[in-house]
């Protein structure tokens, strides 16, 4: 669980912790990307709360972990300057069987897009601003269903 | 207590973080909100729609009903759009 401004290499963080096992029988990864807009976006500059991400992060990754039998799990979210094209985020989740990794991996997205400490700002290719993004009501339902 | 701001709650205000000491009266999040509102222009306008305004306690999400008392860190910002 790692809150960075560098990039990261999902096939790394997948091997990461795959490597050496012979138990698992599923590895689902999720990698956010940065959309361009229709080719108006210049970049995405995401703020964060130091100390409540990984706080949170790690609170939603143990939250998963009761939930759903899981081997391992990997978040990693990038803060900082992100240009169209690079990750944002990724998930990667290792079990037994496919159900709950594929589960695992959507609920961490639907709080991660809810409840975790960013905040995007959009910097359009024109020269003004594109300003903040605002959260979502889908998203915010997306995290609903996951309440039992 | 220290108060952090993010975001466009950061950019009204004009600061990122800095020391507060609220009044007596001030036991809620709620009751900050009210306080800090009063302490100038920016605040007034960061605060102005309270409802959309998201608030932790020691960096745990809170209700704005929710009790202060000795909490060290509290932060305002708007509705979190990672992932």
């Amino acid at each position: 669980m790692r809150v960075q401004a560098e990039t990261f290499d999902t096939a790394a963080e997948t091997l990461a912790l795959t490597e050496g096992r012979t138990d698992l029988g599923a590895v689902v990864t999720f990698t956010g990307l940065c959309r361009d807009e229709g080719g108006v976006l210049a970049s995405l500059e995401i703020e964060h709360y130091p100390g409540m991400a990984e706080e949170e992060i790690g609170r939603v990754v143990e939250e998963a972990k009761q939930r759903w039998p899981l081997a391992g799990v990997t978040v990693v979210h990038r803060f900082g300057l992100i240009k169209p094209g690079e990750p944002i985020v990724l998930v990667v989740t290792a079990s037994l069987h496919r159900t709950e990794a594929f589960e695992a991996a959507s609920f961490l997205m639907d709080f991660l897009k809810t409840k975790a400490p960013f905040w995007k700002k959009q910097h359009l290719s024109e020269a003004s601003s594109g300003g903040w993004v605002g959260a979502k009501q889908a998203d915010d339902a997306a995290a609903e269903r996951w309440k039992a | 207590m220290k108060a952090l701001y993010f975001a466009w709650v950061r950019e009204r205000i004009g600061k990122a973080e800095e020391e507060i000491t609220p009044p007596q009266g001030v036991k809620t999040v709620a009751d900050l909100i009210g306080w800090l509102s009063g302490q100038g222009e920016g605040y007034a306008l960061a605060f102005e729609n309270n409802k959309t305004i998201r608030a932790a306690l020691d960096r745990a999400h809170v209700k704005h009903d929710a009790a202060i008392e000795n909490a060290r860190e509290i932060a305002f910002f708007p509705p979190m759009t990672g992932g």
